[in-house]
């Protein structure tokens, strides 16, 4: 993976230093909080409810094992000892002092880590599928592509006052699981007529409170292109996006607003105006880059071992059903490592979790983790005769849940239990959720359903692109959950279409389990999974379990 | 026609911290709103803001939150702000464990 160079490492050691400044003078009183908050919001620095949070930047979510070691010790050492993982594939930690997020910043800096323009109007941190370098239906490793957006992005002089936040998202698979149509831009790596990989554009896209499926902007734009393209995107944007009124400042609006041709036409005049620019320098980086991301040496072994310890195990078994998937290479496998046990807060992490894993990838895995925009942590490379010793491992630091992609898997904003911004918790419906599945012992029955929950309308939760989203808001005074149905993050992104009125905290998680246990029901076999049932019968039987004809007469 | 004045509460969070506190009638800042001022009259609320925004170096945020006179104090009428006196509910962080 990537490495600083001493570029980086100066930039990133000299903007520790001047927030180091600006904390000071916070502290001593010189800086008012309106003076302090754009500048801590550039480090990655929120006030919310309870305490501060810094948001830590987990670059295309890859860490190597001494950066989780790091991300570990600075949750032992200035927080309440765990870390929160995001839906942008970052880490929050919830209790820091403001005195001392310099010094994690420093320890961060370490590492080769920040928390630059994990908030405020930028290029915020580049996401890409989490499985990426390891996936089988993948042309090319899209973490290059995503490391040159970075390096381009931060501290980009033109970019730092935009309309509003910019999320960038790359994958180089087929099976999109970067949810890159939900993005302002969405790259997606595909091959044009004379086999040579490329990127289908993606503009416009984007959840929050006007949920858009992003619009092709460009089918097929060729590599060599994409630093020169992108910033013609942004630069049309930066002009163009709205200043006047907040909720209409993404550029979903702009395109929305413009039309699609009118922004075509003005990215491909302004792409004409600066491509010369772009000298071959940008190439050479991403070549240099290239060389960084080079697959690791896979080994060739016997997978007997494997084998034996799933028709010893039934745990184990049971396990690797779920929570492996197809590696590229024979004998390898992805292992995704839950951080969503039953009744627990989805993503958050303990530091002896955070060792657990960093000393597995260290062991087992080529020292390779990602962070999920799912709330996991994944594990890209592993050879399966060394799964059952992952398992072990994983079992003994409580983090051997099997049941990736299951009722229980889900995602879940920090809602308000520590965001400023929620109008509702979501951490504690998901918990009981998860819990009451476990309870039925059901959900490896149901199969693959994708719940996702969001405390508000800005939809950090995703919800809307869930089979089954939920949506917490506050109705005179008083939490209300809102379901949404049918919502799709994959390469068919679909938004949900919301099944009617919302239910009190204590009738969500009935209201959830009388759907899903409806819609086992309705389903033709097993095989048919929640969201293709919801396709071939629409809303309504699904609104007649949620909202039962004997109970209207008394509905309020 | 004006709508009526309901209580209030100035409240902020502390500098260091970032933890929820409210502004007492001698000027204190409390982590108890119990031990805050109720303010019923709307001028007075917009004074003790006023207060409270400039002592900078004690707290970020401040702001005047609806509360009801109780047996201990003023409560919180709303739930964020109950939940600003507790804590989050996944676990006993924050407030929970100093009170």
């Amino acid at each position: 993976m990537y490495v600083y160079n001493d570029f980086d490492e100066a930039f990133v050691r000299s903007r520790v230093a001047q927030f180091r400044g600006q904390v000071e003078r916070r502290i001593d009183g010189s800086l008012t909080e309106d003076e302090f908050k754009p500048l801590r919001l550039m480090n990655g620095l929120y006030l919310q409810l309870h305490a501060y949070m810094l948001r830590v930047a987990v670059p295309y979510g890859t860490l190597n094992s001494a950066q989780m070691r790091q991300l570990a010790y600075i949750a032992d050492r200035w927080d309440n000892g765990y870390g929160h993982l995001t839906t942008r594939q970052n880490i929050q930690y919830n209790w820091p002092k403001l005195q001392d997020v310099p010094d994690m910043l420093d320890a961060l800096a370490d590492v080769g880590m920040h928390a630059i323009q994990t908030s405020g109007n930028t290029i915020r941190n580049v996401t890409a599928d989490h499985f990426a370098g390891a996936a089988s239906d993948e042309i090319e490793d899209p973490r290059p592509i995503a490391e040159l957006l970075r390096q381009w992005s931060t501290d980009h002089q033109e970019f730092q006052f935009l309309p509003r936040k910019f999320k960038i998202a790359v994958t180089g698979a087929e099976q999109d699981r970067a949810v890159t149509k939900a993005h302002d831009i969405g790259l997606r790596m595909v091959r044009n007529d004379a086999g040579e990989p490329g990127f289908e554009v993606i503009v416009g896209g984007g959840l929050g409170r006007t949920p858009m499926v992003g619009k092709v902007l460009r089918d097929f734009l060729p590599k060599a292109d994409l630093l020169p393209y992108c910033e013609a995107i942004v630069s049309v944007y930066n002009l163009l996006g709205r200043r006047d009124n907040k909720y209409k400042a993404r550029i979903k609006i702009t395109v929305h607003e413009n039309g699609l041709e009118k922004i075509q036409e003005l990215v491909e005049e302004r792409f004409a105006a600066i491509r010369d620019g772009f000298s071959g320098h940008d190439q050479a980086l991403l070549k240099e880059i290239e060389g960084a991301f080079a697959p690791p040496t896979f080994v060739t072994k016997s997978t007997d071992g494997y084998e034996a310890a799933r028709l010893a195990n039934p745990a184990f078994r049971s396990w690797s059903d779920t929570n492996l998937s197809k590696h590229k290479a024979g004998g390898y496998a992805i292992v995704s490592i839950s951080i969503k046990k039953h009744g627990a807060t989805p993503g958050d992490a303990t530091s002896d979790q955070m060792r657990t894993m960093a000393a597995i990838a260290a062991t087992y895995g080529h020292d390779e983790l990602r962070i999920s925009h799912e709330q996991n942590v994944i594990l890209p490379h592993v050879h399966k005769s060394d799964l059952p010793a992952v398992y072990a491992a994983l079992r003994a630091a409580d983090l051997a849940t099997a049941n990736i992609g299951l009722a229980s898997d889900i995602i879940a904003c920090p809602g308000m239990d520590y965001c400023a911004l929620a109008t509702a918790r979501s951490i504690p419906i998901a918990q009981e959720i998860a819990t009451r599945f476990d309870e039925l012992k059901i959900e490896h029955d149901i199969g693959q359903l994708k719940i996702k929950i969001s405390g508000c309308i800005n939809a950090c939760g995703h919800h809307h692109v869930g089979h089954i989203g939920i949506l917490g808001l506050d109705r005179a005074g008083v939490e209300n959950y809102q379901i949404t149905l049918g919502g799709d993050g994959t390469e068919t992104t679909t938004i949900g279409e919301r099944a009617g009125p919302g239910f009190s905290a204590d009738e969500i998680v009935p209201a959830i389990e009388r759907l899903v246990t409806g819609y086992m029901d309705l389903r033709t076999d097993e095989d048919e999974t929640f969201l293709q049932a919801y396709r071939r019968l629409g809303m309504e039987p699904f609104k007649a379990i949620l909202y039962p004809a004997e109970d209207k007469a008394n509905a309020a | 026609m004006a709508r009526s004045f309901t209580p209030k509460v100035v409240t902020a969070n502390a500098l260091l911290e970032g933890d929820a506190v409210w502004l007492t009638e001698d000027n204190r800042w409390t982590r108890d709103i119990h031990e805050a001022e109720l303010i019923t009259d709307e001028a007075h609320g917009d004074l003790r803001l006023l207060e409270a925004q400039a002592r900078a170096d004690e707290i970020a945020g401040a702001y005047l939150a609806d509360a009801k006179p109780g047996d201990d104090g003023p409560e919180p009428t709303h739930f964020r702000e109950t939940f600003r006196t507790r804590g989050p509910s996944n676990y006993a962080h924050g407030k929970q464990v100093e009170l």
